[in-house]
């Protein structure tokens, strides 16, 4: 499995398209929030949640995308998915 | 006391140019965009040829940002921004900024909006995977999505809304944002309409036999308006654009002023009187024309050139027909007659705009664009009207009054007329 910091790697190349502030982007941290950080469109997170399904090969249930609202908190689920298989 | 409306901008995305410069070149110049197109060929069409105007890589990233263009599968959305933001540019008008433009509105019409996007989602739906549609499958389908995008990028907070009556849909824009001007409920409006491309646009007609079938070698003679051997209308697609504004808010922000919209009229022959899904009731046209002119307080004698619907089919001559009884006119006094359709095909629900984008370039620059293809009218066109009206090239006039009308299925119409904009 990939370690943190290589799931942080893939994770900002994923939602690089839908990020409208570039300056919390570049100080991205396990605490950023998508929606209040990154000023992504909350219609958008379903779109970074179907590219995490691909770029894995997981599938992420209606209840773990409810929770991934962070960097930290999508990581958690990836782990937890990639664990799962 | 009605506002008087003025056009301050235009923008097309047609068959035969992508913006107002490229386009304005190829209608003087009498150039073609229709084309050969394989995919008709492999899914067994028998009209093989359609209008698909040039959009380039650079054209989007010109006007769309890359989130914009992030899973966009809708040809429609892609013209009609275009068409939209160059007719706003082309005006001189601003993007909002953090306070909406109370003022500016939009009515941006389309008659089926992101076929490849609906396509890409029936497979999606019907294998199970209805989860992986993105969040773009609504905003890229829905009837308004252009007036939603285009809304969203400038900033317009006055009526944001989406018309559709068929091949009347452009035209039939232009009148109401006529209207709520006119009116005074708004100082501007974006008024236009875009058509998708495609063999799911264009297969239920071929499945018609509307289209000709006899110039898949030679697409550019196939669309052939008031032509004894007119055998169809050549499917296209495309859009157009205009802003309207009052004639005080053109004049206090010192506009560029195209031309006037005079008034215009529109209606329906309630498949009545030989008009049915498909076929216009005469009566009801005549009566459109005459109901537009008397709008306008314009006499007929004063209109110096019609821009047809005059799609290439077996209704040309009963229009201009309804022409002659509606003006009065015919022989040597019929005005000059033309359809832009020789040249782009017929963009369906974009053909009305792009229309009156072309009706207001001739007034502005004074020319009168060439019908293509009309080497032999129909002979029942010229036992109306001298053939000397129907114009083989483009020539120069200075011209006042223009009378543009489009007709669509559903027996709708709709016609309006535009003056040249004399200063002082």
């Amino acid at each position: 499995m990939e370690t943190k910091d290589e799931l942080i790697t893939t994770l900002k190349t994923i939602v690089k398209p839908y990020v409208q502030d570039e300056q919390a982007f570049q100080n991205l941290t396990e605490d950023t929030d998508f929606i209040k950080d990154l000023k992504i469109n909350s219609a958008n997170l379903v779109d970074i949640a179907l590219d995490v399904e691909e770029a894995y090969d997981i599938e992420i249930d209606n209840e773990s995308m409810e929770r991934m609202l962070t960097v930290g908190s999508a990581i958690d689920i990836i782990r937890q998915k990639l664990e799962a298989k | 006391m009605r506002n008087r409306v003025v056009i301050t901008g235009l923008g097309v995305v047609a068959p035969n140019g992508v913006g107002v410069p490229e386009f304005l070149e190829a209608i003087r110049a009498g150039r073609s965009g229709i084309a050969f197109h394989q995919e008709l060929a492999d899914l067994k069409f028998s009209c093989q040829i359609g209008g698909i105007p040039p959009i380039t890589e650079a054209h989007k990233h010109q006007y769309f940002s890359e989130l914009q263009l992030h899973q966009l599968n809708s040809s429609g959305i892609i013209y009609g921004v275009i068409a939209g933001m160059e007719a706003w540019q082309n005006a001189g008008l601003p993007v909002a900024g953090a306070e909406p433009d109370w003022e500016s509105g939009i009515v941006f019409g389309t008659g089926i909006l992101g076929i490849d996007k609906i396509r890409e989602a029936i497979y999606k739906v019907d294998q199970g995977q209805v989860r992986r549609l993105g969040s773009t499958a609504v905003v890229q389908t829905m009837t308004s999505g252009v007036s939603a995008y285009l809304a969203g990028m400038l900033g317009c907070g006055n009526q944001i809304s989406a018309n559709s009556s068929a091949c009347a849909t452009g035209t039939e824009a232009l009148m109401m944002a006529y209207d709520r001007i006119a009116s005074g409920q708004a100082k501007r409006m974006l008024a236009g309409s875009c058509n998708d491309h495609g063999p799911y646009i264009w297969g239920g007609f071929d499945a018609m036999r509307v289209l000709p079938y006899q110039f898949n070698q030679t697409p550019e003679q196939g669309s052939r308006p008031m032509s004894a051997t007119a055998s169809g209308f050549v499917p296209a697609s495309g859009a157009g654009a205009l802003v309207l504004e009052s004639l005080e808010s053109a004049l206090a922000r010192n506009a560029t002023i195209y031309a006037e919209v005079l008034g215009g009229h529109v209606n329906s022959g309630g498949q009545r009187g030989g008009g049915t899904m498909t076929a216009p009731n005469p009566v009801a046209v005549s009566r459109c024309i005459q109901m537009a002119l008397e709008q306008a307080q314009i006499l007929p004698s004063a209109v110096d050139v019609i821009d047809g619907h005059l799609t290439a089919t077996s209704k040309d001559p009963a229009e201009v027909s309804a022409w002659c009884d509606a003006l009065g006119r015919r022989g040597d006094d019929f005005p000059y007659i033309n359809s832009l359709k020789s040249m782009v095909g017929h963009c369906l629900s974009a053909a009305g705009s792009v229309e009156c984008v072309a009706a207001v370039l001739e007034l502005n620059h004074g020319f009168i664009y060439p019908s293509i293809n009309t080497e032999n009218p129909h002979p029942e066109i010229t036992s109306l009207i001298s053939s000397d009206k129907i114009l083989k090239q483009a020539i120069h006039k200075d011209i006042q009054v223009i009378a543009k009308a489009n007709f669509g299925f559903g027996d709708v119409n709709a016609c309006v007329i535009l003056k040249k904009f004399n200063h002082g």
